[in-house]
């Protein structure tokens, strides 16, 4: 089964990716995946905490599928911080899938700042158990 | 198969366990308890203050409300809680940075808070809190009689 396996990460985590520019400037963080793998489908888990769900953009084209997730914070600098461990900025990450997926069913749902996005797999490669007919 | 393993990947994970497991012998069990969620301390919190209370944000994702418990003591809050895990049991992993489990963190903060007037609210995986300060702690204004 992990012979499947057709996702592949583009560029070092927590930079700006490779490849196009976006027009908006500023830092852009990975976030952190599962990717799991069903009979039916690939899942891609993504931790994207301050990104509302109806603002959470998910693009596939040329086999790549993109996650992006403005995330609308208050401007940092104003701030008197007393303690800070993280920095706000939008998620941006690329993965490159394989034809084996029917990108015309893929489908996600975010909640409680968690994206879960369905890759179905084209129905041609889902292992099938053929009956023997008793005859 | 053409999955890569770059950074991340099983390598350094192991090497961290590693480490882990080093430090543990060498200072105690102290360190198990943080590595349930993630490697880093967490949850990562900022803090700020803004006139007489402070502000507080912890990015909590997949966390739920009914299994977020927050303590506020004088000037400490206790963050407590877990993380279960959301997808199907029995599915292979190809890529595992997300943590699951149980976290509780405690942060001293530099002045009281008033644990009455506490607000805290989950949205989207962020939690937000706000922390008026306890009257003691507030700055006052002394007029300077004069004479």
């Amino acid at each position: 089964m992990s012979n499947d396996t057709n996702l592949e990460t583009r560029g070092p985590a927590t930079s700006e990716p490779t490849g196009p520019e976006r027009t908006r400037g500023g830092f852009c963080v990975q976030p952190p995946v599962d990717i799991l793998e069903s009979a039916d489908e690939l899942l891609l888990v993504a931790d994207l905490p301050g990104v509302a769900a109806n603002e959470v953009n998910i693009n596939f084209e040329d086999g790549e599928l993109t996650i992006h997730g403005p995330v609308r914070g208050t401007a940092d600098q104003t701030k008197r911080f007393l303690l800070r461990e993280y920095g706000v900025a939008d998620y941006l990450r690329s993965f490159r899938v394989s034809e084996q997926i029917d990108a015309s069913r893929i489908h996600a749902e975010h909640r409680d700042g968690v994206l879960m996005v369905h890759l179905p797999k084209v129905e041609a490669l889902k292992p099938r158990r053929i009956q023997v007919a008793v005859g | 198969m053409n999955l890569r393993r770059t950074n991340g990947g099983l390598a350094f994970g192991q090497l961290r366990d590693e480490m882990d497991k080093l430090f543990e012998d060498f200072f105690g069990p102290a360190s198990a308890l943080q590595r349930t969620v993630g490697q880093r301390t967490f949850p990562a919190l900022n803090v700020w203050e803004d006139g007489d209370r402070l502000l507080a944000e912890a990015e909590l994702p997949g966390v739920r409300r009914e299994d977020l418990e927050i303590a506020v003591v004088g000037n400490e809050v206790t963050l407590k809680g877990k993380r279960s895990v959301e997808h199907a049991t029995g599915l292979t992993f190809h890529r595992r940075e997300r943590g699951t489990g149980e976290f509780a963190r405690t942060v001293k903060l530099p002045v009281a808070v008033d644990p009455d007037k506490v607000e805290a609210s989950l949205q989207d995986g962020v939690l937000h809190l706000v922390l008026p300060k306890a009257e003691a702690a507030k700055p006052r204004k002394i007029n300077v009689k004069t004479s």
